[in-house]
C-alpha cells in the first residue's frame, strides 16, 4: 500500500468551542420529550431550531466559501456539528440540506442557490433515496419536452424542502419549487428523519448541471459525515446506559458492578473509540481530498454496526423502561437503525473497498 | 529548550564523527547514546537531552536516512519498553547510569520477574520472599510466563518483603541479577512447539539493597508505572495501513486467487476494515499523546489487538485449506526474538492465543476500561484489609 501523510483525528480548540455552542443550544431546545412529543404532530421537524442553529449560528453555510454567504469552514467542523446533532437526536434537515444538496451545489457551481442555503433562508434537499450509496445507481424522474415527470421515494427531509434538486433521465440535475411538486410523507421508521414520497407532474425545472459527478459528490459527503452523527448517538447511548446503571440497584448492588455488563460496557467503548478515530479520519479526508474513498468506505463500513449495537445494549440495560415510548432510547435505536441504511449499508462500503484496497471477489 | 534544528545538528554531528559504513553496530549506538540522541527525551547523561518527547522521530529519520544501525527493540522490548522507565523514575543516580546505557545499546538484555504459578491476574497475590540479611536480601520462590529469561542479564522483580500487612502494601522492587548463583531458568514449552517463556526458580538469591527500586513496601507503586508503560507499549508503535497481521492475509489473497470463496471474502474485508479501525484508533492515540491529552485508549488497544490478530490468524489458516492442515515445525527451540507475525499462518494462529492473556489478560483490561474509563463500581473485595499471610491459598 502507499504510504498516507497521516490525518489529524483530534478536535482543534476552535472545534471544541463550536461543539460547546451547539450542545448548549441543543440542550436549552432540543430536550427528549420534545422531540418526542414533534414526532407524533404534523410537523415533525424542529423549525425554529433550524432557525436557530442556521441563522444565528450561520451553520448552514459551514461548507459554503465566504464569498457566497457561507462560513468557508470545513468537513471537519461539519462532523463536530452532526456530533451534537445526533447525540440530541435533533429532527433538523442539516445532514440533508447544509451537507448533501450543499455539496450537490457546490459540484454543479450553483451559486445564487448556495448563497440562498448559506443565509438559511432556503431549505434543499437532493431528490435521490436515502438509502442510495455513492456511486450507486439511482432513480430519476423523465425529462420530457422540457417538462419533468414522475415519482421519487424515500426522499428524506422532502416535507420542510423549499427547493429539491432532481435528477432526470437526460443526465441533468434540476432545481424545482417545492411548491410545485407533491410532497407525500412516508410512515418511516426513524420519526426524526421522515421520509416523503415526491410526485412531479409535469414541472419546469432549472438545469443546474450533470447529475452523475454532482451526486456522487454529495453522497460521498453525506455517507463520510454521517459516521460522525453516528459518533453523536452512539457516544450518548454509551453515556446513559454507564449513567443508568451507577444509579440502578439490584440485588443489593448497583447494577454496574456485575462484572456480565461492565464488560459489556467496555467492549462497547471501545467500539465507540474506534468509531471517534474512523470518523475523524472521513472527515480530516473529506477536508483534505486525500485518501477520501477509503476513508468514507470504512467509516461507513464500521459506523453502523456500532451505532445500532450502542442503541441495542442501551434498551437491553435499560430494561422494561428502555421498552417504553417515554424513554427516548427508541429514538435513538429508530435513528441508528435507519442511518445504518442511509447512504449505503455497511455491506456495500466493503464492496466498494474490495476494489478501493485491491481484494478482489472471487 | 532543544529544538527540531538542534537536534537535526547534533544528529548530522554524530554522523560525521562515526560514519555508519565504517563504525563498529555497537560502537555506534553507544556513541549514540552518549551524544544524548537516544531516546531525546531523557536527562542528559541517560541518553538524553530533556526534549520534547515528540521530537524522536525528527533523530530516527535522519539516522534511518542516512542508514545507521537500530538498536533492535524487539530483541530488547522489556529492557525499553517497561525497565527504563521504571528505572528512571525510581532508580538512583547510579542505578541509572550502571544499568540504561547497555539496555538501550542492546547489550544486557531484561526480563522482567512478576507472574507466579499462584499469581497471574491477581498479581499482588505473588509469594515470592525476599527477607532483610545484613546490606542485602534474600530472596526464595517461582516465576513463570517469563520472555527471554534464558538471554536476559538483569530482570525486574517484585517479591514480598513484609507478608504481616494486605498484599498490596507488602512488595518490594528490585533489580536481579541475572547471572547470580540461586537463579535457575527452566524452558516453558509452549502451543506452538517453541519454548519462548520460561520458568524462573528463585533459591537463596542474594540481592544487595543497592539494587532495590524505590522504598521498601512500596514495590506494588512501582510495578504500577512498569504495567502501565507495558500497555502503551504494545500499542504504542505506529503502523502503516495493512501493518501486521491483516497483512499477511491481504497478501495472500492477492497472490493466490484460487483459494478466494464467497464466504471468506465477507469475512477478509469485515476484519480489514476492524483492523484499519484499529489502526486508526492507534494512530488518534499517538496523537493524544504527543498533544498532551493522554487517553485511556491505551488498555482498548490491547484488547483490539488481541482480538483482531486471533480472529485474522484464524481466518488465514482456514483460507489455506489443505496447506492450512499442515504445520511448518514443531521442533522445540528456544528463540531469542518474539516475533508474532513471523512463521506461517498456524504458528501464527496459536501463538496470538497468547495475545489476549500476556500483558494482563483481556478480562482484566476490560474491567480496567470499565472501571477506570467508564467509572463503574469495582467487584465488591474480601482481600481489602486482610495480611496476606491470613489469606486462603
Amino acid at each position: 500500500m502507499s504510504a498516507q501523510s497521516e490525518p489529524g483525528l483530534l478536535y482543534s480548540e476552535e472545534e471544541e468551542a463550536l461543539r460547546a455552542a451547539v450542545r448548549d443550544l441543543l440542550t436549552d431546545h432540543c430536550d427528549p420529550a420534545g422531540v418526542i412529543a414533534r414526532t407524533e404532530s404534523a410537523a415533525p421537524h424542529d423549525v425554529s431550531l433550524w432557525k436557530a442553529l442556521c441563522g444565528q449560528m450561520g451553520l448552514a453555510g459551514l461548507l459554503i466559501p465566504e464569498e457566497l454567504g457561507g462560513q468557508g469552514a470545513g468537513h471537519r467542523e461539519v462532523a463536530v456539528v452532526l456530533e451534537e446533532l445526533g447525540r440530541a437526536v435533533a429532527p433538523v434537515p442539516y445532514l440533508t440540506s447544509a451537507v448533501v444538496a450543499t455539496e450537490a451545489l457546490l459540484g454543479c457551481g450553483a451559486d445564487d442557490l448556495l448563497r440562498d442555503l448559506a443565509s438559511a433562508t432556503t431549505i434543499a434537499v437532493l431528490a435521490v433515496g436515502l438509502h442510495t450509496a455513492p456511486g450507486r445507481d439511482i432513480d430519476r424522474v423523465r425529462f420530457e419536452e422540457g417538462a419533468l415527470r414522475g415519482e421519487l421515494t424515500g426522499i428524506a427531509d422532502a416535507a420542510v424542502a423549499d427547493v429539491l434538486l432532481v435528477p432526470a433521465d437526460d443526465g441533468g440535475l434540476y432545481a424545482v419549487r417545492a411548491a410545485e411538486v407533491t410532497v407525500t410523507p412516508q410512515v418511516s421508521l426513524d420519526l426524526t428523519r421522515p421520509l416523503a414520497r415526491v410526485t412531479l407532474d409535469g414541472v419546469t425545472g432549472r438545469r443546474l448541471g450533470d447529475t452523475e459527478a454532482a451526486v456522487r459528490r454529495a453522497l460521498r459527503a453525506g455517507a463520510g459525515l454521517l459516521a460522525s452523527e453516528q459518533l453523536g448517538l452512539a457516544d450518548w447511548l454509551l453515556t446513559e446506559t454507564v449513567r443508568y446503571l451507577k444509579e440502578r440497584r439490584q440485588f443489593n448492588r448497583q447494577v454496574g458492578g456485575f462484572q456480565a455488563l461492565k464488560h459489556r460496557l467496555a467492549r462497547l467503548w471501545l467500539e465507540v473509540a474506534g468509531l471517534r478515530a474512523a470518523a475523524r479520519n472521513a472527515a480530516d479526508a473529506l477536508a483534505t481530498g486525500e485518501d477520501t474513498d477509503v476513508a468514507v468506505a470504512v467509516a461507513q463500513a464500521y459506523a453502523g454496526q456500532v451505532a445500532v449495537h450502542a442503541a441495542e445494549e442501551a434498551l437491553q440495560l435499560h430494561a422494561g423502561i428502555g421498552m417504553t415510548w417515554e424513554h427516548p432510547v427508541h429514538l435513538y435505536l429508530k435513528r441508528a437503525k435507519a442511518d445504518s441504511i442511509a447512504y449505503g449499508t455497511a455491506g456495500t462500503h466493503r464492496e466498494a473497498l474490495a476494489a478501493l484496497v485491491d481484494l478482489q471477489a472471487p | 529548550m532543544t529544538d527540531a534544528a538542534e537536534l537535526r545538528r547534533l544528529t548530522k554531528e554524530l554522523l560525521a564523527a562515526h560514519p555508519p559504513a565504517t563504525t563498529d553496530r555497537l560502537d555506534f549506538l553507544r556513541a549514540r547514546f552518549d551524544a544524548g540522541l537516544a531516546w531525546v527525551h531523557f536527562p542528559q547523561g541517560l541518553g538524553g537531552l530533556a526534549a520534547p518527547r515528540s521530537l524522536q522521530p525528527v533523530v530516527d529519520a535522519e539516522l534511518k536516512a542516512a542508514g545507521a544501525p537500530d538498536n533492535d527493540p524487539r530483541r530488547i522490548g522489556i529492557g525499553l519498553g517497561m525497565a527504563a522507565p521504571t528505572i528512571l523514575q525510581y532508580g538512583t543516580e547510579e542505578q541509572k547510569r550502571r544499568l540504561l546505557r547497555p539496555l538501550w545499546t542492546g547489550e544486557e538484555v531484561w526480563c522482567q520477574l512478576f507472574s507466579e504459578p499462584g499469581a497471574g491476574s491477581d498479581l499482588a497475590a505473588l509469594g515470592t520472599r525476599a527477607v532483610r540479611e545484613g546490606d542485602g536480601w534474600v530472596v526464595n520462590g517461582q516465576k513463570v510466563w517469563t520472555s527471554s529469561a534464558h538471554v536476559a542479564r538483569w530482570a525486574i522483580l517484585i517479591a514480598r518483603t513484609d507478608p504481616a500487612v494486605p498484599k498490596h502494601r507488602g512488595i518490594t522492587y528490585f533489580v536481579c541479577d541475572m547471572t547470580d548463583p540461586g537463579v535457575e531458568v527452566r524452558p516453558l514449552r509452549q502451543v506452538t512447539g517453541e519454548a519462548e517463556f520460561n520458568e524462573v526458580f528463585l533459591t537463596d538469591v542474594r540481592i544487595p539493597d543497592s539494587r532495590r527500586l524505590g522504598e521498601i513496601g512500596d514495590g506494588w507503586r512501582v510495578a504500577q508505572t512498569t504495567l502501565n508503560n507495558e500497555r502503551v507499549a504494545i500499542g504504542g508503535t505506529p503502523i502503516p495501513r495493512e501493518g501486521g497481521m491483516i497483512g499477511k492475509i491481504a497478501a495472500t489473497w492477492r497472490e493466490r486467487p484460487d483459494l478466494r470463496t464467497h464466504d471468506l471474502h465477507q469475512r477478509l474485508l469485515g476484519l480489514w476494515v476492524e483492523a484499519e479501525v484499529a489502526r486508526l484508533t492507534g494512530v488518534r492515540l499517538r496523537q493524544q499523546l504527543v498533544a498532551g491529552q493522554p487517553g485511556p485508549e491505551g488498555a482498548g488497544m490491547k484488547l483490539n489487538f488481541a482480538r483482531l490478530n486471533q480472529e485474522i490468524s484464524g481466518l488465514e489458516v482456514e483460507l489455506l485449506g489443505e496447506e492450512g492442515l499442515l504445520y511448518d515445525d514443531w521442533t522445540m527451540r528456544r528463540p531469542e526474538l518474539v516475533d508474532f507475525t513471523g512463521r506461517d499462518a498456524g504458528y501464527r494462529y496459536l501463538r496470538s492465543k497468547g495475545n489476549s492473556i500476556e500483558g494482563g489478560t483481556s478480562e482484566v483490561l476490560l474491567n480496567i476500561v470499565a472501571e477506570r474509563v467508564l467509572g463503574l463500581p469495582a467487584e465488591p473485595r474480601t482481600d481489602k484489609d486482610v495480611a496476606w499471610k491470613d489469606l486462603a491459598r
